[in-house]
């Protein structure tokens, strides 16, 4: 196999551990909160719902699954393009939405599907950027 | 969508934005890390940690993280997710001009569709 080959499928490898890390943590972080019930806005409500999410252990796992996602991110930024590992970002929200359905019983309707359809090709055109548009010298401290 | 949804989603996305914003601007100022030798390590996170810039940016980042906790207690993971993208028009607008990027037209098609998109799946969930 030649580096070109190699490289290209460790980073595939790596993008799609992103993606699982990503969408596993967020699933988690959600299933958490769904078992901690709706956070009232008030200190005394901050405060409980801040000491049980401490206490929940799907909220811990998510964040590590999500401090996971930002090890492969990472890594797969230093042996690729930005705009080759970006795309998966913007597959994402579909992926996600997919899994709310299948995991967490969600129900989506077709117009919702419409709009992450949207925000999937918006996130995909807002990517296609240079990685660097400004001049680091000039910067004031 | 209730109004408290919409709410804590423009409190999440301000602070995320900005979070990673004045990161991103603390960054810059920080520079790369001369080489991967430990004390060229230690200096740039001693650089780091005497940038005013990173704990502005960290105090943000904590808010937004919070804040998308009790937004996922609110409502379905499929309004939520899809929603925060909305951090991509905020960020475009942040970079165009707090960080004076050059931002392409392609780019701000994107946003229009984000915007559109966004508008789509809150007005179809978030109760």
């Amino acid at each position: 196999m030649s580096h070109e080959h190699r490289l290209r499928f460790k980073t595939l490898v790596m993008v799609l551990l992103m993606m699982v890390c990503a969408n596993t943590g967020d699933l988690m972080l959600a299933r958490g909160m769904k078992q901690i019930g709706k956070v009232v806005i008030s200190v005394p409500g901050l405060q409980h719902a801040l000491w049980m999410t401490i206490q929940n252990a799907s909220i811990w796992i998510g964040i590590l699954f999500l401090i996971g996602f930002t090890l492969c991110y990472m890594t797969a930024v230093s042996w690729a393009d930005y705009s080759f590992v970006m795309p998966a970002g913007a597959i994402g929200y579909a992926i996600q939405t997919m899994l709310a359905i299948v995991v967490l019983h969600e129900v989506v309707s077709p117009k919702r599907w419409i709009g992450v359809t949207l925000i999937c090709v918006g996130v995909l055109l807002v990517g296609q950027t240079k990685p660097n548009t400004t001049n680091v010298a000039v910067l004031p401290s | 969508m209730s109004h408290r949804v919409l709410l804590m989603l423009i409190f999440f996305v301000l602070c995320n934005t900005g979070g990673e914003i004045a990161m991103s601007y603390g960054m810059k100022q920080v520079g790369e890390p001369q080489g991967f030798r430990p004390m060229a390590l230690l200096r740039f996170v001693w650089a780091a940690a005497r940038n005013r810039w990173l704990w502005v940016a960290i105090p943000l980042l904590a808010a937004s993280f919070y804040s998308l906790l009790i937004l996922f207690s609110w409502a379905p993971v499929s309004v939520v997710i899809p929603a925060s993208a909305s951090n991509y028009i905020v960020g475009t607008f942040g970079a165009k001009y707090l960080l004076k990027e050059d931002v392409s037209f392609k780019r701000w098609m994107g946003v229009a569709l984000v915007i559109t998109g966004v508008a789509i799946v809150l007005r179809t969930g978030g109760h």
